[in-house]
C-alpha cells in the first residue's frame, strides 16, 4: 500500500515543486514590457543638454519623435542620481560617437530629475555625445512603461519599439541591436544618413524647457 | 482518548484548508464603477468625486518601483506622477476601466493588483478552492476510516477496566 501513498504524495508534490522551480527562475524585478512590437509612444520634449558635434541640438528646441521616422532611434532614460547610469554612460556615449554618420539617432530622456544637476553630471562624466531632453511631468516615461533608470528603447525605422533594455546597456547589446535595425532600413535611408549626420527635421518651434532652473 | 486525538489532528488540517482561501488583494478597496463598462461616464465629476475615483483607481494599480504597494499607498515620486495621470485622464472623461487599460497597455497586466480572471490567471483563483475541496476530501476519508476501524485495542482494554 505504501507505493499508492507515494504516488498520491508525488501527484501533489511534483506540480508544487515545478511551480516553485518556475517561480525561482523568474526575476521579480524584471517586468516584461508589452511595448516591443508596438508603435513607440510619440512625444515632444524640450532639449536641455545639446550634446556634441555632429549630433548637437540647440537647448530649448523641441524634439518630436515622429519627425525622426525613417531612422533608428535609441532612447535612453537616465537621471543624475542613478548609479547604474554611470556604468553605461561612457560606452553609450562612445558608441553614439562611433555611429554618428549612420542612420541612427541617440536621445537621452531625463527622468525624475532637474536639468541643472543633470548638466553638472554630464560635465562630471566628461560630456555626452547625444542631446538630452527633459521629461518634467514623467508622462513620457510612463508612456514607455518605465519603472526605473537606466532603460533603453530601440525604435526601428517605422517607429516601432524593437527592443527594450532594462538596466545598463553595453557596447555588445548596442552593436547587436543597432546594426540589425540599420540593416532592416531601406537602402535610401542608409545612404542618405551618411551624407547628413545632423538630426534632421526637428520641430522648429523653440520652447522654454519645462522644469528648467 | 484516541478518537479525540484524531480530531486534534483533523482540526488543524481544516484550518489549513481554510487558510488557503484566497485573501485577494489585501487592502484593496471595493471595485469602482469600471464594472459598469466603458459606455457612460460622467465627464463633469465634482472635485471630491474625482478625488475619490482617483483613489479608487490608484488603489487597484501597482506601483512599478515598490514592493507590492499600490499607487495610492506609495510615497514615491513616480507613483505620485502616475496618480496625477490617473486624475487627469478621469477628469478628461475616461472611465476607470479605460484608465486601467491605459496602464495595462504600458506595463502589462502586472500593473493590476488584482489579476484578471482569464487564461492562466484562473489557476490563481481556482487553486485555493480546489485545495480546499481536496483537503476536505482527505479529512472525510481519514475520519471515515478511523471510525470504521473502531476504538484502538488499548482503549478497549481501558474501557473494560
Amino acid at each position: 500500500m505504501n507505493w499508492k501513498r507515494s504516488i498520491i504524495a508525488a501527484l501533489f508534490a511534483v506540480p508544487l515543486i515545478l511551480l516553485f522551480a518556475y517561480g525561482f527562475t523568474k526575476d521579480p524585478n524584471n517586468i516584461p514590457s508589452p511595448l516591443p512590437g508596438r508603435m513607440a509612444p510619440d512625444f515632444r520634449l524640450p532639449v536641455f543638454a545639446s550634446g556634441e558635434p555632429p549630433t548637437t541640438l540647440p537647448v530649448g528646441d523641441t524634439v518630436h519623435l515622429a519627425s525622426l521616422r525613417g531612422q533608428v532611434v535609441v532612447l535612453n532614460f537616465w537621471a543624475s542620481w542613478c548609479l547604474s547610469c554611470r556604468d553605461e554612460h561612457r560606452e553609450l556615449s562612445a558608441f553614439a560617437r562611433r555611429y554618428a554618420g549612420k542612420p541612427v539617432r541617440f536621445l537621452g530622456v531625463l527622468y525624475n530629475d532637474f536639468p541643472a544637476p543633470a548638466i553638472n553630471w554630464i560635465q562630471e562624466m566628461g560630456g555626452q555625445q547625444y542631446p538630452s531632453v527633459n521629461d518634467a511631468t514623467a508622462h513620457t516615461s510612463i508612456d514607455y512603461g518605465l519603472y526605473g533608470v537606466p532603460e533603453t528603447y530601440f525604435i526601428d525605422g517605422n517607429g516601432r519599439v524593437a527592443y527594450k533594455q532594462t538596466g545598463p546597456v553595453t557596447d555588445s547589446i548596442l552593436t547587436a541591436k543597432v546594426d540589425s535595425l540599420i540593416a532592416a532600413l531601406p537602402a535610401a535611408a542608409k545612404s542618405g544618413a551618411a551624407a547628413d549626420s545632423a538630426l534632421p527635421a526637428l520641430t522648429p518651434a523653440r520652447t522654454s524647457p519645462k522644469g528648467a532652473p | 482518548m484516541r478518537r479525540r486525538s484524531r480530531w486534534a489532528i483533523a482540526a488543524p488540517l481544516v484550518l489549513l484548508s481554510l487558510a488557503a482561501m484566497p485573501l485577494r488583494a489585501q487592502g484593496s478597496p471595493p471595485q469602482t464603477a469600471d464594472t459598469a463598462g466603458m459606455s457612460i461616464h460622467s465627464a463633469t465629476l465634482s472635485d471630491s468625486a474625482l478625488d475619490a475615483e482617483t483613489r479608487g483607481v490608484a488603489s487597484q494599480l501597482r506601483c512599478p518601483i515598490c514592493q507590492g504597494e499600490s499607487l495610492q499607498d506609495s510615497p514615491s515620486e513616480l507613483a505620485g506622477e502616475m496618480r496625477n495621470l490617473v486624475k487627469t485622464q478621469l477628469a478628461q472623461g475616461k472611465t476607470p476601466a479605460e484608465v486601467k487599460a491605459y496602464f495595462v497597455s504600458k506595463y502589462g497586466e502586472w500593473i493590476l493588483l488584482d489579476p484578471r480572471a482569464h487564461g492562466f490567471n484562473l489557476v490563481l483563483y481556482a487553486a485555493p478552492y480546489v485545495l480546499l475541496v481536496i483537503g476536505l476530501g482527505v479529512i472525510y476519508v481519514a475520519v471515515k476510516r478511523w471510525s470504521a476501524n473502531g476504538p484502538a485495542p488499548e482503549e478497549s482494554q481501558q474501557e473494560q477496566h
